[in-house]
Parts: structure tokens; sequence; C-alpha cells
């Protein structure tokens, strides 16, 4: 007996279609992965089945939740379900939550609005709820706000708020994409606790094969708003039948072709690198606080050589990132370029500069949307004595953009006008422009889907082959770190705690956090890989 | 953009009122239906009739005339008094962004704070007080009042495009913040700025015409709506006409930006037109 099934749906908003023919089930106590690229659909199949669809959206088909059809219900008996039926996770936890109102209330809030019960006996309940998410009560009292808690903190929050009436269905959109890899695991974990002992279904929605991997039971995959394959998650790891399930999967564990060889040369030396934050506590005249971002970090990068960076949120990549690119001072230790310091008298070293460029995390934030793509690419000739001008200016943007695979063309287009992708070549081909030695990626390839992501780190390895760049991988993402990379520094509250080869610092961790690391992070089971 | 313009319900009469005044006021540049300097006694406070459309005052001067010249004082007052505002306020805003937390941001804020602090009107009154009342002054005096609203407006717009990653970009290409607020902030945040603009620009016509009806703005022979409503006032039982149409000009204008600035807002703001589409 099935608890959602949802037949042939389709969905158009204002006539463009959307959603062709999806059909899928989920039964009590099993958990449905949902997976697929952005644009695939697969938040939209979860809004469908609660009726929370944009306004001129037409849905044909049928939802069946507990025997009722969502299709012909009323608004007010969908309210009635929603919360109480299905509860609801989302992605992002900083938002998911009201910031003027306690994690107490607004756990109640869902009880409240369901049953008819006292304010204390629903805050009880919504305190059993976040003993259930493992907020106990005793370490965080129901008075606390969402700002007072950590990201993995604020999700348990609203796992709680989405449980706290024990739904039959539990839909959780992209749960774990804004959090850390270790909290990622925890929050896995709970989830896949809750269903066990609620009998719960759940409708795991990721763009990450690997984090549904070992957890879900059944596998849907969509594409463009299709199902392109469909079965028990087993079966259908060994033998996927789609080519875009196989291409998937493929990307998902690619590891692009690197020929460059690092040299025995170091390019940029980090030596005792100490970063203070000063804060004041209260007001002007109040006592400062000191903070310590970075806390006596040295490491060098050999010409040639890719080396990785890894550390959750908050270690101090970015502060460090700042430092490296001369934006600002640090307290005490070194960072020479070349020999030369990047930071000298209270401005960055020019002659240092113009050979760093950085590429960042965001494509749709790191360019400026009023400008066009010859403008935004050679910003950086701002940092040469005498940039190209005229002809010379024009070739230099067509060797730019059509070394990261654009054409001379898109220079004469506004950044709207590309997907993420190219987006994130553009902001390769802005930082190339200038033919640096080293390019600080920082996130560089987070934001993007696996199959763009997997093209964009085949253009890093191509492009450092070419041209003999040096790279600094910032990430957070241990597999794409682990494809790319020769050496990896493991970061931890502002510390390096562990540097090697990249493969035995994977492969055989020392320091307990790395290995902590290792543990959490998603991995498709190894049988699967090898037998693609 | 055309679409939006035709389908918004505040741009379309917001701009058709805006610029039937801003008509009257060109068009009084050049001509009028009567002298305005002229007296005609043998004529005076008439009623609407085919040869005054809008009547006549206690003088026998033509009101429309009267109304024509005097949308030109106050689109001129109040056009000034924005441009004082912008052309000061803009770049302190955009400073102390760029200072955010020194000094610099310290002082100009302050500055702000200390000028907001002041009632308005109050200290206007002042002003033509001690330098003596003329339009130039209620220029003046409207003009740094607005200088405050487009500091902080900047600066706060400002301060969230600082958080961008295409301004740590441009860092990295080594430009320094003054370049980085003339060529990535001040273009993102434009759209706000005409908006503000427009609103104070309605503000301002609403001062002048304050300050012109308790004497201390445009002086006579100078034609001004808000002489106008505190001339008619002791008539107003005899002919209501006299009030009547400076206060439905005041009303019209003043709706007609705002309707405008709300209709702008909304066509220049990506986030609510996306909203929309």
């Amino acid at each position: 007996m099935s608890l959602l099934k949802i037949e042939s749906l389709s969905l158009a908003i204002h006539g463009l279609k959307i959603l062709d023919d999806v059909s899928m089930e989920v039964a009590p106590g099993r958990i449905l992965g949902v997976i697929g690229e952005s644009g695939s659909g697969k938040s939209i199949t979860a809004f469908s089945v609660l009726q929370l669809l944009p306004g001129g959206a037409e849905c044909t088909g049928r939802i069946t939740l507990c025997g009722k059809d969502m299709l012909s219900l009323k608004e007010a008996e969908l309210c009635a379900m929603r919360g109480r039926e299905v509860g609801m996770v989302f992605q992002e936890p900083m938002t998911a939550l009201n910031p003027l109102k306690t994690i107490g209330d607004q756990v109640a809030e869902t009880i409240l609005i369901h049953e008819r019960v006292s304010k204390a006996e629903a805050m009880m309940r919504a305190a059993e709820a976040l003993r259930r998410a493992e907020l106990p009560v005793e370490k965080f009292p129901l008075s606390r706000y969402p700002h007072e808690l950590s990201g993995g903190q604020r999700q348990r929050v609203v796992i709680a708020m989405a449980i706290a009436l024990k739904p039959k269905l539990l839909i959780a959109d992209e749960p774990t994409t804004a959090l850390d890899v270790t909290t990622q695991a925890q929050i896995l974990n709970l989830l896949r606790r809750l269903v066990e002992e609620d009998e719960m279904g759940l409708m795991l929605i990721s763009h990450d094969l690997a984090v549904v991997a070992d957890l879900a039971d059944d596998l849907v995959i969509m594409k463009t708003g299709e199902v392109v394959e469909y079965g028990p998650a087993k079966k259908l790891f060994r033998n996927f039948q789609h080519p875009y399930s196989k291409a998937l999967l493929a990307a998902s564990g690619h590891v692009p072709a690197r020929e460059a060889q690092a040299r025995d040369v170091p390019l940029l030396q980090v030596r005792e690198v100490v970063r203070d934050y000063t804060g004041h506590s209260h007001g002007w005249w109040g006592k400062t606080t000191l903070t310590r971002a970075v806390d006596k970090v040295s490491f060098e990068i050999r010409r040639g050589e890719s080396l990785g960076l890894v550390g959750e949120s908050g270690c101090g990549k970015s502060t460090l990132t700042r430092a490296i690119l001369g934006l600002e001072d640090v307290q005490s230790g070194e960072i020479l370029f070349d020999g030369l310091p990047v930071f000298t008298h209270h401005h960055a070293n020019v002659a240092v500069r113009r050979r760093m460029q950085v590429v960042f995390q965001d494509p749709y934030g790191s360019f400026n949307p009023r400008w066009k793509v010859d403008r935004l690419i050679t910003e950086p000739f701002h940092l040469m004595d005498k940039p190209p001008t005229g002809a010379a200016r024009a070739a230099a943007i067509a060797e730019a953009l059509e070394s990261v695979g654009l054409t001379a063309g898109d220079a004469d287009k506004y950044i709207h006008e590309f997907s993420g992708g190219q987006r994130q070549r553009i902001a390769i081909a802005r930082a190339l422009i200038i033919k640096p030695d080293l390019i600080i990626l920082d996130e560089a390839v987070s934001a993007l889907d696996v199959s763009v992501r997997a093209q964009v780190l085949d253009l890093l390895a191509n492009l450092s082959d070419r041209f003999g760049l040096t790279y600094l991988f910032i990430s957070h993402d241990l597999s794409v770190v682990r494809s790319i990379t020769d050496r990896v520094l493991v970061m931890k509250s502002g510390r390096i705690v562990e540097e090697g080869p990249t493969a035995d610092v994977f492969d055989n961790p020392q320091h307990s956090y790395t290995q902590q690391l290792v543990a959490a992070a998603p991995v498709l089971p190894a049988d699967v890989v090898t037998a693609h | 953009m055309m679409g939006a313009f035709l389908h918004s319900r505040t741009l379309l009469p917001g701009a058709v009122l805006t610029l039937v005044f801003t008509f009257a006021a060109l068009i009084s540049l050049v001509w009028v239906p009567y002298d305005i300097t002229v007296l005609d006694i043998a004529n005076r406070m008439k009623s609407p009739n085919w040869t005054h459309p809008f009547g006549t005052d206690q003088f026998g001067r033509d009101i429309l005339s009267m109304i024509m010249e005097g949308a030109r004082t106050s689109i001129a007052v109040a056009l000034v008094a924005v441009g004082i505002g912008m052309i000061i306020g803009v770049p302190l805003g955009l400073a102390a962004a760029a200072r955010k937390g020194g000094l610099l941001d310290e002082v100009i804020m302050r500055a702000n704070d200390l000028v907001f602090a002041f009632p308005s009107l109050l200290i206007a009154v002042m002003i033509t007080a001690v330098f003596g009342a003329s339009a130039l002054n209620a220029i003046i005096a409207i003009g740094i009042f607005n200088i405050p609203v487009f500091a902080r407006l900047t600066r706060g717009a400002a301060l969230s495009l600082w958080n961008r990653e295409y301004i740590l970009a441009a860092r990295v290409a080594g430009k320094g913040p003054a370049r980085i607020s003339l060529e990535h902030i001040l273009p993102n945040v434009a759209n706000l700025l005409i908006v503000q603009g427009t609103i104070q620009f309605s503000l301002g016509i609403l001062a002048e015409a304050g300050l012109s009806y308790v004497g201390l703005g445009a002086q006579p022979p100078i034609a001004s709506w808000g002489r106008m409503l505190a001339d008619s006032q002791t008539m107003i039982s005899l002919a209501p006409h006299l009030a009547l149409f400076p206060g439905l000009a005041i009303l019209l204008t003043v709706l007609g930006l705002n309707l405008l600035g709300d209709g702008l807002r909304d066509i220049l703001d990506p986030r609510l037109r996306r909203a929309r589409t």
C-alpha cells in the first residue's frame, strides 16, 4: 500500500510545460531519492504534492496521498493536510525560520494550527519534537532565537517543525546542500532515524547522487521535467539504463586528466601568518574583543602545482584568501609571491597582484549586471601599466573567451544572457586575461550542477596544462578537491591541521578532524564507481 | 519596458499628470493668456468664464496664467533643491559606504543625523528669516534637507553592494574605492535614486508652497501657488475658485509625482519585475 502515488503528472505554468508524465511512489517507512540538476523539475514535483504552486500553474494527472486525490481537494482541505499529513524541510535553514520568534513558538505553531490544544501543551509537544530532532531542551531552551543557533541546529528546528505532528510523509528539498560536510552527515542520519521510528515516507530531493546513494531505497532521476530512470536504488546504481543517468554518475565521480607537473620552485610562500579581527563589544568606548581568524598558518605552493585548501565554514579560508590577494594586511607573518611581499606600505603590491587572479563561488553575484562581457573580463587590465587598446584589446578578449570555450561574439552580451556554467567560464576568462601565474579558485565549482562542474574541472585542468597555471583550490567538497589537486591542506579554526599529497591525506588521514571530514563526506559505493 | 509602462496602474497617470504641469510651466516661458503683472481692477474676482477659464483674482489677474507661471516657480525650486540634495548627498553616501565603520563614515552619518534632527520647515523659516525671503533662499533651505535623504539612501544601498563578489573582483583588479564607487556602485543604485528623486521632488513642491504660503518663498510679482492660496484665504466665501485652482494644482502635481515614483520603482526594481513576470 503506497502512501504517495504520483501518476502521469504533467504541469504547465502559463502554457509553458514544466513537468511531463511524471510518476513515482513513496511507501511508508521508505526513502525515495529524487535526483536531478537545476531545472529538472524535482522541486516543483514536490510542491505539486502539496499543491503549493505558483500562479498560472495547471496540473493534469493524479496525485494520491493517504488515499485522497490531492488535485481535487479544496484549498481548506489542503491546508488541513499541509503540516499534518505532510511535513516539509527546505534547503536554506537561514531563511526557513522567522528570526523574530523563538524556536519553541515556531515548532508549537504547527501544532496549534492543526489541533485544539492549550499553548502550554503545544510547547510541551514542541519540546518533545525538538528532542527527537536532537535539540534537547536542557541544552537548547525553547526560548532560543534562530540567530543563536548554527546552520545545522536551525535545520534541526526546521525538521522538528516538520515532524511535530508525526506526518505520514516528509518532503526534504535539498536539506543538506547549504550545510558543511560533517553537519550534513548528522542531518542525514537524523532523517534516516526519524523515518525508521515513525514509519514515515521520505521524499529526499537532491542534486547530489552521493548524498542519496546510501540513504534511498528507491531512486528517481529527472531531467527537464521528465523521469528518465525509476527503480529500487540498489539495483539501479548497479545498472543504470538511460544515458543521462550514466552521464550523471560519471560526472559526479569525474576526474579530469592532468599532465602538468609541479616544479620544485616555490611560487607562493605563506609563513606564520596571523590575522586578528577586533570588534567593539559595547559601542565606541566598550571593551575590544579579539577574534583570531587565521592562526600561525604556514604553507607554500610550488609553481605548476594545484593545491587544495579544505575546511568548513568559519575556519578562516576566506580570510586567508583575502590576505593572499593583498586585500587585507596581516598582523604578523609574511606572504611572499615569487619572493616579493604581497602587501607593502598599506597597499597591495601591484607587481605581485597582476600575477594573481581569483574566481569566486557565486556565478550570479560575481559580475556587475550593468556591464557587458567585454568590459567585465577586461577589468583586471586596470592592473597593467599600459593596458592594450583597440585591436590588441579585442584580440585579448577573443583569446580569453575562446580559451574557456566561449566565442568572441559573446563579448557584446550582458551577463544575464548566460547560464551558471557559462558565467563561471566568463569568471575564468576574466582571471586569465592578464595571464596570471596563480589563480585562486574560491569554491569556484560548488554552485554548479554536476555535469557542468565536470566540464569546468576539465577546462581548469586543460588551462593549467596550456598556460602552466598554478591553482589554489579552496573548497568544502572533498570529492572535487580530490579530483583536481596534487596536495591538500586541511584547515580548522584558523590552523592547518593536516597537510600532504591529496591521495595520502584522504586515504589515510592522520588528524582526528580530517578523519571526521573524510568519514562524513558522502561517497558513492565503491562497487558502483568501478562497475561503470 | 514599454509594455510595463502601459500596463502599470500608477505609472501612466503619474506620467501624464507630471507632463501636463511640466508643459504648462514650459509654455509659460514664452506665452501666457494674460500678463499677470498688469492689474485689471474692473474685472476683479470674476468666476470662471469664456475669457478667463479659471476666473480672475482680487486684482483682476488671470488665474490660469498665474497657475502656469506658478508651476514654473514650483518646478524650478523643487528641481534645483533635489539637484542640490543629489549632487552633495550621493557622493557623501558613496564615501561613507566605501569607508564603512571608519571615521569618515561616522562623521558623515552623524552630520546627517544632525540635519535630520531639525524639523525641516522650521529651519527653512529660519534661513529665510535671516537671509531674507526669496525663491533662491527657499531653494537652498529645501536643498539642504534633501542632502541627508540621498546620503542615507545611497549609503544603505551601497553597503549591500559592497559585499558582492563583483566588488571583490574589482578590488582584486586593483581598483580603489573611489573608482569602484563610480563604476560599480553608482550605476547599481541609480534606479533607487531616480525613484527617491521623484518623491523628494514632490516634497519639494509641497515645501515651496508651504514657504510661499507664509510669505517666505518667491516674492511678488513672481507667481506662486502657495501665495495664491494665502491671498485667497480671506475671500474664500466670496470667490472659492481663488483657492480651488492653486489647491488643485498642488494636489495633482504631488499626486502625479508620487504615482510616477511608485510606478518607476516597480519597473526599475529587478526583484519586483521578476516577481511580476
